[in-house]
């Protein structure tokens, strides 16, 4: 029988070595704290009423920051909706998560190699594996990489994804945050699979257990998936163990369904305060340096707040602007009918 | 009688249901120990267990396929669709095999099941929570829909559909679940799959409507019957497949004047079904065009645009004013 350990970097448990660059895990640190400030403070903005339902990654940053920064900003990024993180990473902006989160913009801006988040559960790991393939047809050295959670395993567009990925030797890499909880439903209602990662053998892909809150572990599993999609040994699967500390959404109780106990333990597993006690053991960050990264970071997003309050309310008729090239006469006349009702 | 609105409408009958029929079985994502993201399956895994309602894996195709097999196999499955637009993974089901199996096997299999589906905006959802694709539903022969407006109907609605021999897919306008409470009685009673309920009598205009446009509808009408003196009949349609022919031309008939108001977008919506429909039972008694308000040919936009997709009482005011013009 294959098992399928748990790659890991940090701590007591490691199987492979250190090998991320000093100056990278110091700017993993920097981004992780950043996404756990923007998290925070636009929950609290959605509790005043600021912005709309927002679903925070708040025990996950190792996992979202540490896997995008292992990739380069070539690589096209299908992300789902708890990934403003890794987009971040990739090249969007915080202010526009706060204006997407605002219902004013799009989830993705500028020329950010990404698809905009996928809201549909696993809908978009298709669309990865097209990317990566017409990458490799046009001589592009780039991968696609797919971001989902344990829930969407259970879709049948992941199994498809995987299917034809593994068929094409397609220069993907699905990577599966494993947080423990499809909203209520716990993995174990989700699979009778003991692992996500050994869903990949059936597919002839490379499947791979990484602690998800070991960020250099994500770091490098990332990047080994990635060197071997360029090599041209086909697609990986990641299942990254971690655990959402937070709410699915802010419209979620997880009081509901989810014990008490084991949030206590996983939020002993807190993946930025491990992160920075390795950095201060190894002399790379010391404490002072990592609370004058913390108070950055808080001046850093209210002022990014601030710039997307300050924004005008939107155009009404913006929302017509880019459905077609060619918009048909009777959605501008649409249009033009919007127009004379607001006057 | 207890005034309840419509979560509460539903959850009663799902329980009464649950109680009095051993086949009936819920199923979806969340709708168990979470009680379902609207709270409609509340407490019902408390009382009846895992096998009863079950919290299913993330699979809409699985839901609804698995769903299929239970009702030819001889229960009476209720399922559940978290929001509309997480439908279309599962769709396929519905068109290729629900809405078919009795045709495809000369009457000897029937698929008698519910898919439960909160649609509809005027939330501030976020991105894709807020589709109204009962469109791509009514295009499908075999499989009949309904839309409840009030909680009354919701409940009778649902005890119609779950005694119906076939497929039925219930719409629950998210925005009117919680939106007003109404006296419901305890115990089964059913709102017949058909029919269209004159919602407000009116001899100058037919208003068609369904969901959550209803109370728009309304509200509209008593402006107009105040402010321009003339009274459009609201009529709520209720059921949108199969429609409700011989209501929809009575009405056009007495009053010679139509709207039709939805939400989805306009091309290929339930409205030119209602306008087709009027041509062929009431166009000699047309006095004027008729009209469609809808939503905008447009995906849902995110929520800052909203209040100008959807149809508002400046839009469905102007389309009823230029109607009793002409
Ligand atoms: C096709 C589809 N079905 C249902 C939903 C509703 N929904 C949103 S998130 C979610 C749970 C997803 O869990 P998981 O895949 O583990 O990702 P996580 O939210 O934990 O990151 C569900 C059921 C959806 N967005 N898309
Ligand atoms: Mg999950």
């Amino acid at each position: 029988m294959e098992t399928w350990p748990i790659y890991r970097v940090m701590g007591p448990d490691a199987n492979d070595e250190d090998r991320v660059p000093d100056p990278v895990k110091v700017k993993i640190y920097e981004d992780m704290v950043l996404l756990r400030t923007f998290d925070e403070k636009t929950i609290t903005l959605q509790r005043q009423g600021r912005v709309g339902t927002f679903p925070p990654s708040i025990g996950q940053e190792a996992s979202e920051i540490a896997s995008a920064h292992a990739l380069s900003k070539e690589d096209w990024l299908a992300p789902s909706y708890r990934d403003h993180g890794a987009l971040y990473v990739h090249g969007v902006p915080f202010e526009n998560v706060i204006l997407f989160a605002m219902g004013k913009a799009s989830s993705i801006s500028g020329q950010v190699r990404a698809l905009p988040t996928s809201i549909p559960i696993a809908t978009h790991l298709p669309h990865a594996v097209g990317l990566a393939w017409a990458a490799r047809r046009q001589g592009e050295a780039v991968v696609a990489m797919a971001y989902f959670g344990d829930g969407g395993t259970s879709e049948g567009d992941f199994h498809e994804a995987l299917n034809f990925a593994g068929v094409l030797k397609a220069p993907v890499i699905f990577f599966c945050q494993n947080n423990g909880w499809a909203i209520s439903v716990p993995v174990r209602w989700q699979t009778a699979s003991p692992t996500l990662a050994q869903k990949a053998l059936a597919y002839g892909v490379h499947g791979q257990r990484v602690d998800g809150n070991d960020a250099l572990a994500v770091y490098q599993a990332v990047k080994a998936a990635r060197e071997r999609a360029l090599a041209g040994e086909g697609p990986t699967l990641i299942e990254a163990l971690t655990y959402r500390l937070g709410p699915h959404t802010t419209a979620d109780d997880p009081s509901r369904y989810r014990p008490l106990e084991e949030w206590e333990v996983w939020r002993q597993r807190d993946p930025l305060v491990r992160l920075g006690r390795y950095l201060a053991e190894r002399g790379l960050l010391s404490e002072a340096e990592q609370a004058a990264i913390q108070e950055r970071a808080r001046a850093w997003i209210n002022r990014a707040v601030e710039a997307a309050e300050a924004t005008p309310p939107v155009d009404p008729t913006a929302m017509f602007r880019y459905l077609y090239a060619e918009p048909p006469p009777r959605l501008l006349a649409q249009m033009q009918a919007l127009q004379e009702e607001i006057g | 009688m207890a005034e309840i609105n419509m979560v509460t409408a539903i959850n009663q009958a799902l329980a009464e249901l649950l109680a009095s029929d051993p086949r009936v079985v819920l199923l979806g994502e969340d709708i168990g120990v979470n009680g379902g993201v609207f709270r409609v399956t509340e407490g019902l895994y408390e009382r009846f267990g895992r096998d009863r309602v079950m919290d299913t894996p993330l699979a809409e195709s699985g839901i609804l396929g698995a769903a299929i097999g239970m009702a030819v196999g001889g229960l009476r499955p209720i399922a559940e669709i978290q929001f509309m637009g997480f439908l279309y993974p599962g769709l396929d089901q519905l068109i290729s095999h629900a809405g078919r199996i009795r045709h495809r096997s000369l009457g000897a299999l029937s698929v008698p099941m519910v898919v439960r589906i909160p649609y509809g905006g005027g939330i501030r959802a976020p991105e894709q929570h807020a589709d109204s694709a009962e469109a791509y539903l009514v295009h499908t022969p075999g499989l009949k829909v309904v839309v409840p407006s009030t909680p009354y109907d919701a409940k009778g609605l649902l005890y119609a559909a779950l005694a119906q021999d076939s497929p039925v897919a219930f719409l629950e306008p998210i925005r009117l679940y919680r939106l007003g409470r109404m006296e419901v009685p305890e115990g089964p009673y059913q709102v017949p799959i058909g029919p269209s309920r004159v919602a407000r009598e009116g001899r100058d205009l037919s208003l068609f409507a369904w969901g959550a446009m209803v109370p728009l509808a309304l509200a509209c009408a008593e402006e107009i019957a105040r402010e321009d003196g003339a009274e459009v009949e609201v009529v709520d349609l209720r059921t949108l497949a199969p429609v409700d022919v011989e209501g929809i031309g009575r009405s056009v008939r007495k009053t010679g004047r139509a709207v039709v108001v939805h939400e989805a977008p306009m091309t290929g919506g339930v409205g030119a079904e209602v306008v087709a429909t009027i041509n062929e039972t009431a166009f000699w008694w047309l006095k004027a065009p008729v009209a469609r308000v809808t939503g905008f040919d447009l995906p849902y936009p995110p929520y800052a645009w909203e209040e100008f997709y959807l149809p508002g009482s400046k839009r469905l005011l102007k389309a009823l004013r230029e109607t009793l013009r002409e």
